[in-house]
């Protein structure tokens, strides 16, 4: 091997072992090119071209200090960081610190709290660290974060946290492709379906005759048929071109998290994905969520989750038997997946289980009234009452321009909230699957100001065209959304396409409502289910200009807004 | 054809400047430009005629130049083509209109025509397009296409297709008469081995109607095969 750092799904154990409050964690022998972990109060970070090989072929990152995902920066609540970014690439590059509360020109999202940063630049970002938890942090440069810009955040606490671990691993799940994005952004303008695999056949539709007749059938597919809207478009970039990696390992490779038996571990699961969904198992493992982005929430104990893009959930898991678990990540469509082992010894290798069959959306997908369309596509335990004090909460609104047009294709007719819904593709699928309605901050938000006004944002878009935007206005077109310092606002999202879109605030939580306003759950990027609606409560504490948009890259540039604090 | 060029090349040239300003995420509606074939076959029939159809766009979201061609060429030489220029703006989620100029040849004449069509994907799925067309002779043609893709399986792919060409007056030198004058029914089967590249057979039914059918009696089924392509 030539003396350049190869980042290298091989890299045999590229374990992130960072310290576990109270008790030290021992740095696990760590091969190089891996992720590294970085602790303390300074930084020194270099973005550069690296060679990888994902694929058997050899392909140019963009990497953090020659590593994808680049280090895991360990800091402590409480402490100044200082962080020096250097950018050694051709292009102007960033760092955004995801879900970090810190002032806006600290942000780094180019264009919004700062130019970003030169070729042969550095820039130096310093904030106070003022919580604790699993992040994140990413290019919001072009498509840089797609070509292996990310990295994981753990911040140490102050104070022990509620919950008990003997070992700590961080897992950022990614996608890789050897293809140019602009390459993957330019097919899916020209064919949307392009990299869909899984598309509605012929014999699809005999199934159905033959299941329920031909009338019946031929009437079920009318809505789909006259609205030009797929049931099977889950995901837009797939597993044809993506490679799954879990904290920079394909499922040939593995990335390993190694346990002694009766020990509790937690994992820190990121979603850094450009464009993927994934639904994680730990097969003969519960696993019990601590913390959803990074905040801790009441425990529950749980067989499987998805973690949109940008999302993190950090879960404890208490291996009883001295064999090798499969950590499985697959991705929404069930293209393909992220595999590792959480293993007794990194010579054991657990084998990846069977991926599940895609799930077609359903007419509530599309935002249609379940009762009206007399559909019997979803067979799950609605209670639509536990909605009724949300649909029931009353504020003023704010009205917001919208616009119809060639842009954006349908309406939901009838969005509904959807918090126990585990979304397409986890549908009764006999595993207890994590909802947004389980999740519960674990401390009160009883004292919280009730919010004193609402705006509804419509996620909006045409398929067809591959075009997004917020209220059927895409950035480019839109006037920034004022914010006024010390308000509580209520944000509403109804989404009106089929996609799910991991909407992402900058700068601020968004609190959301899931059932029990006593205990708001705290979060940085929501998973909005397509045709439904979904409302959080924003304190509105950090001036200036922040970015708000969904986390999908390839929707990113149409469904953005600028947020500006006054 | 130059007042066309005046309107389009500003829309382009301040869409490119748009897509500059956004750099917190990619480029939200670049510059594009495709090349697709449909159909580039050879036909089973006395003549072995080769025949094309594919179109050629540069442009954005909701603004695009598009060139259309097909025709069908023998050992002898050109048999026909419809060639056409348009500026296409979208208008509906599915809907695009399309104003330009076509351009008719065949072996022994040529003839152009001013253009308006309307482009889309019509409820369950139905590629169509249809065009209106003027020349200075006064005829007024109508072109109507629709297609629909079957998907068998993932990557093999049936394609039925119908097109029908109406005229008002006749004309001599293309060899058309007035009314309902050509229909042409296809059938093709092809295998995507990428999305890209797909090789296909079929079958064709074409015939010629009214006085079309005095210029040019046509009334055949063909095999064919074929590739389509596009980049």
């Amino acid at each position: 091997m030539k003396r350049r750092t190869f980042v290298k799904g091989a890299a045999a154990v590229s374990l992130a072992a960072v310290a576990a409050s109270g008790r030290e964690a021992k740095a696990l022998p760590r091969q190089a090119s891996s992720a590294s972990v970085l602790e303390g109060r300074e930084f020194f970070l270099h973005i550069d071209y690296a060679p990888v090989n994902f694929t058997g072929k050899e392909a140019v990152a963009t990497a953090i200090n020659g590593q994808v995902p680049g280090p895991t920066l360990v800091w402590q609540e409480g402490e100044t960081v200082t962080i020096h970014v250097t950018n050694h690439l051709k292009k102007s590059s960033s760092i955004h610190w995801h879900g970090i509360i810190l002032p806006a020109p600290m942000d780094g999202v180019p264009g919004i709290s700062y130019d970003g940063i030169a070729p042969g630049e550095t820039f130096t970002y310093q904030f106070k660290v003022r919580q604790h938890g699993t992040f994140w942090y990413h290019s919001h440069s072009g498509y840089q974060e797609q070509t292996g810009m990310y990295g994981a955040i753990v911040i140490k606490p102050k104070r022990k946290e509620p919950f008990a671990y003997d070992r700590d691993y961080t897992i950022v799940l990614s996608d890789w492709s050897d293809e140019k994005p602009t390459s993957i952004y330019r097919k899916l303008k020209l064919s949307s379906d392009y990299y869909n695999y899984n598309r509605r056949t012929v014999g699809d539709f005999f199934s159905e005759v033959g299941k329920k007749g031909f009338t019946k059938a031929f009437s079920d597919r009318k809505m789909w048929n006259t609205m030009r809207m797929s049931d099977r478009d889950l995901s837009d970039v797939t597993g044809y071109t993506y490679t799954y990696l879990m904290h920079g390992n394909t499922p040939a490779t593995q990335f390993k998290a190694l346990f002694k038996r009766g020990q509790k571990i937690r994992l820190r699961f990121i979603n850094g994905a450009a464009m993927s969904i994934f639904d994680v198992r730990i097969p003969g493992l519960k696993m019990t969520v601590v913390a959803a982005d990074g905040n801790h929430v009441k425990p529950v104990t749980v067989d499987e989750f998805r973690i949109g893009v940008a999302e993190t959930y950090d879960v404890i898991v208490e291996p009883k038997s001295q064999r090798a678990y499969a950590i499985f990540a697959q991705s929404i469509e069930r293209s393909g997946y992220a595999l590792g082992s959480l293993t007794p010894s990194a010579d054991k290798l657990a084998k990846a289980p069977k991926m599940d069959k895609p799930q077609p959306l359903t007419m509530s997908d599309m935002g249609m009234d379940m009762a009206k369309a007399g559909s019997k596509g979803m067979k799950m335990p609605m209670k639509p009452y536990r909605w009724k004090a949300m649909e029931a909460q009353k504020y003023p609104v704010t009205p917001l321009p919208m616009a119809t047009g060639p842009q954006s294709t349908m309406k939901a007719m009838s969005p509904k909230y959807r918090l126990e819904d585990p979304g397409v593709g986890l549908r009764n699928n006999g595993r207890r699957v994590l909802t947004y309605a389980d999740l519960k901050n674990r401390y009160t938000t009883r004292h919280a100001k009730k919010p004193d006004r609402e705006i509804v944002l419509h996620l909006t878009g045409n398929m067809e065209r591959y075009m997004w935007s917020i209220n059927g206005i895409k950035y480019a077109d839109a006037e920034p959304l004022l914010f006024h310092y010390g308000e509580r606002l209520r944000i509403t999202f109804i989404n009106d396409t089929m996609m799910n879109h991991p909407m992402h605030l900058h700068g601020m939580w968004s609190d959301l409502e899931t059932g029990d306003d006593s205990h708001l759950v705290r979060k940085h990027t929501v998973l909005v289910q397509p045709g439904s609606k979904i409302s959080y409560r924003v304190t509105v504490d950090a001036k200036g200009a922040w970015a708000y948009h969904c986390h999908l890259l390839y929707h990113m540039a149409g469904m953005f807004r600028k947020v500006v604090v006054v | 054809m130059k007042t066309l060029l005046k309107r389009t090349l500003p829309v382009l040239a301040a869409g490119m400047v748009l897509t500059q300003q956004l750099w917190s995420a990619g480029a939200d509606d670049p510059l594009r430009a495709t090349l697709i074939m449909d159909k580039f076959e050879v036909l089973d029939n006395s003549e072995k005629s080769r025949e094309w159809e594919g179109s050629f766009y540069v442009g954005y979201d909701l603004d695009k130049l598009y060139v259309y061609s097909q025709g069908a060429a023998t050992s002898e030489g050109l048999e026909w083509s419809q060639n056409e220029f348009v500026y296409s703006h979208a208008i509906a989620p599915f809907w695009d209109i399309q104003a330009g100029i076509a351009y008719d040849k065949n072996a022994d004449a040529s003839k152009t025509w001013a253009e308006l069509a309307i482009a889309g994907l019509a409820p369950y799925f139905f590629e169509t397009r249809a065009a209106l067309l003027l020349n200075s002779d006064g005829n007024v043609g109508l072109r109507l296409e629709a297609e629909y893709e079957a998907l068998l399986t993932q990557k093999l792919i049936l394609t039925p297709s119908l097109e029908a060409d109406f005229y008002t007056k006749e004309d001599p030198e293309l060899g058309i008469g007035s009314g309902l004058s050509d229909l042409e029914a296809g059938l093709r089967l092809r295998y995507e081995f990428v999305r890209e590249f797909a090789p296909y057979i079929g079958v064709t039914w074409e015939k010629t109607f009214g006085t079309t059918r005095d210029y040019n009696p046509v009334d055949e089924t063909s095999f064919l095969v074929g590739v389509r392509f596009w980049f």
